[in-house]
């Protein structure tokens, strides 16, 4: 489903991903640690097409397509969700707005006919309600005066209305608090395992991944995979640390 | 015979403006104003859309009575030089409301020149004007505000933001104020800046295409110029009207 080869990238000039290759098949959750400065989020950032993340070498195929050659919001149409580590605030602009022009623009793309205003309230309400997240939070700015939990809660909503083939989720687990950590784990299972979706799961600690059980997990460091098992690999590094383990 | 004395660009009021578009006006021009009298307890809401293709001068003067209440909302998009100039008079406790947006490309100036008098104690003025400009066009906001020695009580607040969405275009404002009560609030923000990359990026990660993301940042922009508009459907037509400009543009 998402084939990344030999993949090197800089920003800025300094070289973060040096030679990553991974293969992530459907129905199958991948995880990705690794110490701080490994390159997890250029790894999200490239896969998603931030400017300034700029691909030297290798390639990446997702869904048959070079995914490196398409814009954005093209990869988004195709199925490609990137969870933000730090969800960005859009003063002025709803997220029932911005949620809805979203999906239907992604919708236009795929050729089908937009979502009118009752039946996107009913899907937004329900994922909502998935994630234990107030509908009269939807209603706000898109992520504005959220706390950090709620920004994170809000991205699964998120990612349920789109209802994405693959998920990139960057330290979703990060400002959660137990309760919510669960609820987000539940929410991931519930709109991602499923056999024609993969998801890669970009994390610090083994506590999400109690929740999300995944497939494989691989270390990674120095912008390169340098140890890849099951899960039980997670649990080696969270009792000896990187540095003994990779 | 004419004795009108055409501005000059020593004149404040003027420093921004385009001289060449000026001087294709006829001197009378120059002496024409609308004069709108409010009465007392009165309340009295216009909406202008700038929206020509040659040089447009509209000026107001607005002499807003005791307690009554003047609101103006405009969008300015004229094709060459467009400025609306108010002068306003306030009475006791009357207030001014008033919301501007300039928004344009090519190589115009589109300009909001206010000159707001609180004469008398108790009299309120609220300016809250956003420039959303590219090209080489250029967006102002002229604010001059006069406290009269009686007008204690004064509560006078400008806001001015711009938006550049390319290289080369720009936005001046220059609030001015004449205070001569001393006990009055005068409050006056600024700000330029750049479309939010971050922003952008994240609206794109979910699937908005470029021109769709950068409408819906610059409506929520502008939108604020037209908060304290009470009606609805004004506020669409005006936020449309604004829009429509940024459409032609892509």
């Amino acid at each position: 489903m998402l084939k990344i080869d030999n993949l090197h990238a800089e920003v800025g000039g300094t070289p973060i991903l040096n030679g990553l290759s991974l293969t992530v098949n459907a129905g199958e959750v991948h995880a990705i640690m690794g110490p701080n400065g490994a390159g997890k989020s250029t790894l999200a950032y490239v896969l998603g097409g931030r400017p300034g993340y700029e691909v030297t070498e290798g390639s990446v195929t997702f869904a048959g397509q070079n995914l490196l050659a398409l814009e954005p919001h093209e990869r988004a149409a195709l199925g490609l969700f990137l969870g933000f580590q730090y969800p960005v605030e859009i003063p002025g602009v709803s997220n029932v707005q911005f949620l809805r022009e979203a999906l239907n623009a992604q919708r236009k793309a795929r050729g089908q006919a937009p979502l009118s205003g009752g039946e996107f309230l009913k899907l937004a309400r329900e994922k909502a309600a998935l994630l234990r997240l107030d509908m009269e939070m939807l209603k706000r700015p898109v992520n504005v005066g959220f706390s950090g939990g709620e920004k994170k809660r809000a991205e699964m909503v998120q990612m349920g209305i789109l209802d994405p083939a693959f998920a990139v989720l960057d330290e979703t687990d990060s400002g959660l608090d137990i309760d919510a950590l669960r609820i987000v784990g539940e929410g991931i299972n519930a709109i991602m395992r499923k056999p024609d979706k993969g998801v890669l799961l970009i994390t610090h600690y083994q506590r999400l991944l109690d929740y999300v059980r995944p497939d494989f997990v691989h270390v990674l460091s120095k912008g390169r995979i340098v140890k890849s098992g099951g899960p039980e690999l997670a649990l080696q590094l969270e009792e000896q640390g990187y540095e003994a383990v990779a | 015979m004419s004795t009108i004395a055409p501005p000059t660009p020593k004149q404040e009021e003027w420093r921004y403006a385009d001289f060449a578009a000026l001087k294709t006006l006829a001197p009378e021009r120059f002496d024409e104003w609308e004069t709108v009298e409010l009465a007392p307890g009165e309340t009295r809401r216009e909406c202008l859309v700038l929206k020509g293709s040659a040089p447009e001068l509209h000026r107001i003067r607005l002499v807003v009575g005791k307690g009554a209440r003047a609101e103006l909302f405009a969008v300015n998009a004229g094709g060459d030089y467009a400025r609306l100039e108010v002068q306003v008079h306030l009475a006791e406790g009357a207030h001014f409301q008033f919301g501007g947006v300039t928004i344009g490309g090519g190589e115009a100036t589109r300009e909001f020149v206010t000159r707001t008098v609180h004469a008398e104690p108790g009299a309120t003025s609220d300016q809250v004007v956003r420039a959303v400009h590219w090209g080489q066009a250029t967006g102002n906001f002229l604010g001059r505000i006069d406290v009269a020695r009686a007008a204690q009580k004064t509560d006078a607040a400008q806001d001015f933001r711009a938006l550049l969405l390319e290289r080369g275009a720009s936005a001046n404002t220059k609030p001015e104020l004449e205070i001569f009560a001393d006990d009055v609030k005068c409050a006056h923000g600024a700000a330029i800046g750049q479309m939010d990359e971050a922003a952008r990026f994240y609206m794109a990660a979910r699937g908005l295409p470029p021109e769709a993301a950068r409408a819906l940042l610059v409506r929520a922009f502008i939108a604020d110029a037209f908060a304290a508009l009470d009606d609805a459907g004004e506020q669409e037509r005006l936020l449309d009207a604004a829009l429509a400009v940024l459409e032609e543009r892509a």
